[in-house]
């Protein structure tokens, strides 16, 4: 992952910046947009779904690295996942409480956050091993640098979808005119859609690879993540 | 002519029809991959081969429609019985469902491992991925949204069959893509999108696909 060995000390502001850019878990690995896709087609249900996620990764790398020393390996990850279940159920109410008509929508795939790849995986292979700062700073680095990705794919998606940014709330801005109050846009249905979830996350990620690589093209022949 | 008579009002009809029903919207309508984006991360990584895309299918529907039907049986005869008295259903389903899983996982490990190395070594190996695999997860708790729902109101046979549907549903999209991802191995792809990018696009075609079994069915 961090291409370290178990011994070798990582610092925590060098662990925060290298998960939001150069290993940034979303366009690096491709882990974790399960739970994030369905919501994306509205930018307030994606900023309360990566504000969970970002607390949840954070938090429990915090946790797992405090006790990492008082954990037998043998159970190592049924502990991990219970204890990021706690944090996602202290999320799960704080929405139902706070915002209740959209937690309507995105309960399901708030409690999914526990199975999200990317808090599993940076509990195995950071914090589990590292010390509590560097590890919570470890997981807030990788909540941001995924938040930032799917906010793109939301952006775009509402845009273009609804015209709007912000909709079902007090900011609500309309950036495109309805259909039926301009002649010269059309909403784009397929944004809405499924379909237009992945199509716009395999942009995103066609970018900000394409983006990586031209910089990194003198060291490097093949590309960084590689082709799997 | 059939579609016709499902979507009169299938939920409400015979036992044999509602369940068809049922079966059909969890696997194809409501595709639990590419209608719900859920057991992504298996999907883009496992889908290189057609062939452990067969064998983690088979584990996703063979662990789904029982652990599926567990938790309905932990959900309608425990939990919610108990909430009038106070008990915090909706947040103790998270934990109980994850540990069942996890539970269940690995006591198929175990079991899987004595009874036949040769399974052991085509399945068991995709076992301990499924733990994460949100697919099963999600597929208990869209399940408990059916139950409490007053115009499904899923019993357990339904939830049986909504497990193995959504299981089935997941199957089907990943040997596609897996089907797919083969061919295209030879062509030239920029590099940037290689690997994960081209997986999204074939996906995003695939989930326009299934949007034609929209309608179909409503439940």
């Amino acid at each position: 992952m961090n291409g370290l060995t178990p011994g070798q000390r990582i610092s925590a502001r060098r662990a925060l910046l290298d998960q939001i850019w150069n290993e940034n878990p979303i366009f690096r690995q491709v882990l974790g947009i399960c739970s994030a896709l369905a919501v994306t087609n509205l930018v307030f249900n994606t900023t309360l779904m990566c504000a969970g996620l970002v607390w949840t990764t954070t938090m429990s790398s915090l946790t797992v690295s405090l006790m990492r020393n008082y954990t037998p390996q043998r159970i190592r990850i049924m502990v991990q996942v219970l204890i990021v279940a706690v944090y996602v159920i202290v999320v799960d109410i704080v929405f139902r409480v706070f915002f209740f008509e959209t937690h309507k929508q995105i309960a399901a795939y708030v409690g999914l956050i526990i199975t999200n790849c990317i808090v599993l995986g940076r509990l195995e292979a950071f914090a589990n091993k590292n010390k509590p700062v560097a590890a919570a700073m470890d997981g807030l680095g990788a909540g941001l640098g995924y938040s930032a990705i799917l906010m793109c794919v939301a952006v775009i998606r509402e845009v273009l979808g609804f015209g709007t940014i912000m909709a079902n709330t007090a900011w609500k801005v309309q950036v495109l005119p309805l259909s039926e109050h301009a002649a010269w846009w059309r909403q784009w249905t397929i944004m809405v859609m499924p379909s237009g979830a992945f199509f716009v996350l395999a942009l995103v990620v066609w970018a900000a690879r394409a983006w990586a690589m031209n910089r990194e093209t003198p060291s490097r022949a093949q590309p960084a993540g590689g082709a799997p | 002519m059939t579609v016709q008579l499902i979507a009169a009002s299938p939920i409400d009809g015979p036992m044999a029809l509602r369940l068809l029903a049922i079966l059909a919207s969890a696997s194809l309508t409501d595709n639990i991959l590419l209608a719900r984006f859920l057991g992504m991360c298996p999907f883009l990584s496992l889908s290189r081969q057609v062939r452990s895309a067969f064998g983690m299918g088979l584990a996703v529907i063979f662990v789904t429609t029982c652990t599926v039907w567990i938790n309905w049986l932990l959900y309608a005869h425990i939990l919610l019985p108990l909430e009038p008295y106070g008990l915090p259903a909706d947040s103790l389903k998270l934990i109980l469902f994850i540990v069942v899983v996890a539970a269940f996982v690995q006591l198929m490990e175990m079991l899987i491992e004595r009874i036949s190395t040769r399974l052991y070594y085509s399945l068991g190996i995709f076992l301990p991925l499924i733990t994460v695999n949100c697919a099963i997860l999600g597929a208990a708790l869209f399940m408990t949204t059916s139950v409490t729902d007053p115009a499904k109101h899923y019993g357990g046979l339904d939830s049986l069959v909504y497990g193995f549907g959504a299981g089935a549903g997941w199957f089907i999209a990943i040997m596609l893509l897996a089907g797919v991802r083969s061919r295209i191995k030879e062509d030239s792809i920029p590099p940037a999108l290689r690997g994960p990018g081209i997986t999204l696009i074939i996906a995003g075609i695939m989930a326009m696909a299934f949007v034609i079994f929209q309608g179909m069915i409503k439940l």
